[in-house]
């Protein structure tokens, strides 16, 4: 059982807590390979998918999850739901709760936005994304990726860069891997880099070659291309050109690093071709870690009595 | 009709005065303050033990009125000055319409006389519309009443507007007031820029955005010798660039919030909406350099920014909820309890913040208890503890961040031109 209800970030999660959803999630992965990818244990519970933002494949790895557990799953988009007429998120959630449902995975732009239902709902609930706040399934299904490969989390060097400061699964996997004995550094422009960065932990590297440097592990941000309109950095050449990974700068991290990246990957800017395809690169296993991590957290939540 | 106020304690920070003795109102006016009061016909209040100083003034609030009479009135919000011991109270501009006009000026004073509370001191708009391009009829409304100028809410970013403001308004002896916020440093703001805007992935509001329109507004002021005050103070920059000014001469005044001095940016910690205020909760630092401000007399005036919004534009995701907090019933309490009882204000100066203090600023003859002077009051209960409960508030507004708490020291009794407007529980025979 974990020691919350909801599953709000990693920042003020135990550690024994993010073990649990972790080791679990390691016994769900046999079930994804299974011929037959259900099981019982979730049978008669319902989730709901409350997304905000378009998403496809935290949408889909959540819906998945769901139902690989025999959970009723019901996907709510906002695009075609009654937030069009101008409900708000709390007469959403009160909707909902009448309907009996048993947990609320919500996807929003507003930081804060899951921390809010929480207080509105009896249901458990999981962030999945909130604004530039916290993302935690997806640092936690970086960090079981990263466990599967390397066999621990502890002492491991994990360089972070990009748009640190819009990146809600920055911060979440700042606090996720620190919080398991990683040391994090962190590198970007620095107009998009949130002030005292340090505090959280995490080591701020003047450099991406700096940050990648005898790295085991290495997380790509995705760039959103809007922020060079805004004027956070001048051009997307100018970008690539300091803060995209490339095989050389990729070569600095200890041989056996590996790649990750939250997707969807902008190709040739934060990334090139090269690595994402490359040996190293284990975006595809993410996804699969995804599932898992997702069907973890879920059966904690909700799967026993509480 | 005559009133005989009996034992208090008597500051008046006007006259630099603090004796124990009586307070005679005849018709209205203040007659006589002396140790012993002889007089048969008077209706006696009894009040040993009370504080009775001159009515409190708020030279900042927001009475939503007209247009928004849902997030409060003029009535409700007359009635949440006076039992905040608030005798008179300055109303920004920001309405709907804007009150930009004399004939909406004299909307606003005569609804106030209506209601039959407090002191309205209306603020005209700086510009026609508020909408920052030109300067409205301020002649007119300083002759309709209006007792200084702002487009609070909508900062004035345009500076050659700001001069042009500041110099017309000198011709009507009138000071305008400035919520300084440089708008594209602010942009989407929600917090302050820190380690905690990190934390919860908010938009950050640097100090700097503040800082730089104080600058701008000290240096006009300098070059064409004119007033300016600034509203609401809440960094340390923004103090050293007004202590600089003042001493060398440029005349700049401000103001500080309750909220300011007493809360940090943890406070929103958890997403609470209702520490989320502009300008935002700064750190101790700051807060520790208000303090300082205050008791150099860096600052001249505490004011309270009452800004009262209905819950459904508070309880709502933090980057979509309304800036602004309610102020008016809470304020004297938690100056007493945690600005003065700390020992960093004596209780003196801190009366005189909120009484001669505003009324200095804004050019009033009031806030003192001179032989003569209305009979504005505040009798002041300095040992009542109580616990602030939004929902006995009389203002419509329910946002704030100090429900719950325990405070020490209130308002008891409020009285205007010699009329008690507000008595508590405690003096409910007297009223």
């Amino acid at each position: 059982m974990l020691s919350e209800k909801h599953l709000l970030g990693l920042e003020h999660i135990k550690k024994s807590d993010i073990e649990l959803i972790l080791d679990t999630a390691d016994s769900f992965k046999e079930i994804l390979d299974r011929d037959v990818k259900k099981v019982p244990t979730l049978r008669g519970k319902s989730i709901v998918n409350l997304f905000y933002e378009p998403s496809t494949r935290t949408r889909t790895s959540f819906e998945l999850a769901g139902k690989y557990l025999s959970a009723d799953t019901i996907n709510f988009t906002s695009s075609a739901s009654s937030v069009q007429k101008g409900e708000t998120l709390k007469d959403t959630a009160k909707t909902l709760e009448m309907m009996g449902i048993d947990a609320v995975v919500i996807r929003h732009s507003s930081s804060g936005a899951a921390n809010y239902l929480c207080n509105h709902v009896k249901a458990s609930v999981i962030n999945a994304g909130d604004g530039t706040h916290e993302h935690p399934t997806q640092a936690l299904l970086d960090m079981l990726t990263v466990r599967e490969r390397k066999g621990t989390l502890s002492g491991l060097k994990v360089a972070i860069f990009g748009d640190i400061l819009h990146s809600r699964v920055a911060r979440s996997n700042i606090f996720g891997f620190t919080k398991m004995g990683s040391d994090v550094y962190v590198a970007g422009p620095s107009t998009l880099m949130p002030v005292d960065i340090e505090k959280t932990g995490a080591k701020l590297a003047a450099t991406v070659e700096e940050a990648v440097e005898n790295a085991d592990v290495v997380i790509a941000l995705r760039i959103q291309l809007e922020r060079q309109k805004k004027g956070l950095f001048p051009t997307v050449r100018e970008y690539c050109k300091f803060f995209g990974l490339n095989k050389d700068k990729l070569d600095l991290a200890k041989k056996d690093a590996i790649l990750l990246h939250p997707g969807p990957v902008n190709r040739g800017i934060e990334l090139t071709s090269e690595i994402i395809d490359g040996c190293q690169s284990v975006i595809n296993e993410q996804v699969k870690s995804g599932v898992a991590v997702r069907m973890a957290v879920l059966y904690h939540l909700i799967g026993g009595s509480r | 009709m005559k009133k005989l106020l009996k034992g208090a304690r008597v500051i008046d920070p006007s006259q630099n005065t603090d004796t124990t003795g009586d307070v005679l109102i005849v018709d209205g006016h203040i007659a006589a303050v002396k140790d012993e009061i002889e007089i048969s016909d008077a209706k006696v209040i009894d009040l040993s033990g009370m504080i009775v100083t001159p009515g409190l003034i708020d030279m900042h609030a927001h009475f939503r009125d007209p247009g928004y009479e849902y997030k409060e009135d003029i009535e409700s919000g007359s009635m949440s000055a006076a039992a905040g011991g608030f005798t008179a109270v300055a109303c920004m501009p920001n309405t709907n319409p804007p009150i930009d006009n004399a004939a909406l000026v004299q909307y606003v004073k005569s609804k106030a006389s209506k209601a039959g509370k407090i002191k309205l001191l209306p603020i005209g708009c700086v510009s026609k519309g508020q909408e920052g391009k030109e300067i409205a009829e301020m002649g007119d409304m300083a002759q309709a009443g209006a007792v200084a100028f702002s487009d609070d809410g909508k900062p004035i970013a345009d500076s050659a507007l700001m001069r042009k403001a500041m110099v017309y308004a000198s011709m009507f002896d009138k000071v305008i007031i400035d919520h300084c916020e440089d708008p594209f440093l602010f942009e989407g703001g929600q917090i302050n820029e820190g380690y905690i805007s990190t934390l919860l992935g908010l938009a950050g509001i640097p100090a700097a955005a503040e800082e730089i329109m104080v600058a701008r507004n000290i240096l006009i002021a300098r070059e064409m010798g004119t007033r300016v005050h600034i509203a609401h103070v809440s960094t340390e920059g923004s103090l050293r660039l007004i202590r600089q000014a003042k001493s060398e001469g440029v005349k700049v005044s401000c103001e500080v919030t309750p909220h300011h001095l007493t809360l940090t940016e943890k406070a929103v910690m958890g997403y609470d909406t209702n520490a989320k205020v502009n300008p935002p909760l700064r750190t101790q630092s700051d807060i520790d350099a208000l303090l300082e401000g205050l008791k150099d007399g860096t600052i001249d005036a505490i004011a309270t920014d009452h800004a009262p919004h209905h819950i459904d534009e508070k309880d709502l995701e933090f980057d979509k909820a309304a800036f602004g907090m309610v102020g008016l019933e809470t304020a004297l309490g938690v100056i007493l309890t945690h600005v003065v009882k700390e020992g960093v204000l004596s209780l003196n100066a801190a009366i005189e913040k909120m009484t001669l203090g505003p009324a200095k600023v804004l050019g009033l003859d009031m806030g003192t208890l001179k032989i003569g002077a209305p009979a504005d009051i505040t009798v002041i209960d300095p040992n009542r503890v109580w616990t602030v409960d939004k929902n006995k508030f009389f203002s419509k507004g329910r946002n704030t961040p100090f429900d719950g708490w325990r405070l020490t020291g209130k308002a008891v009794l409020t009285m205007v031109d010699g009329r008690i407007v507000y008595s508590d529980d405690a003096m409910h025979n007297y009223s």
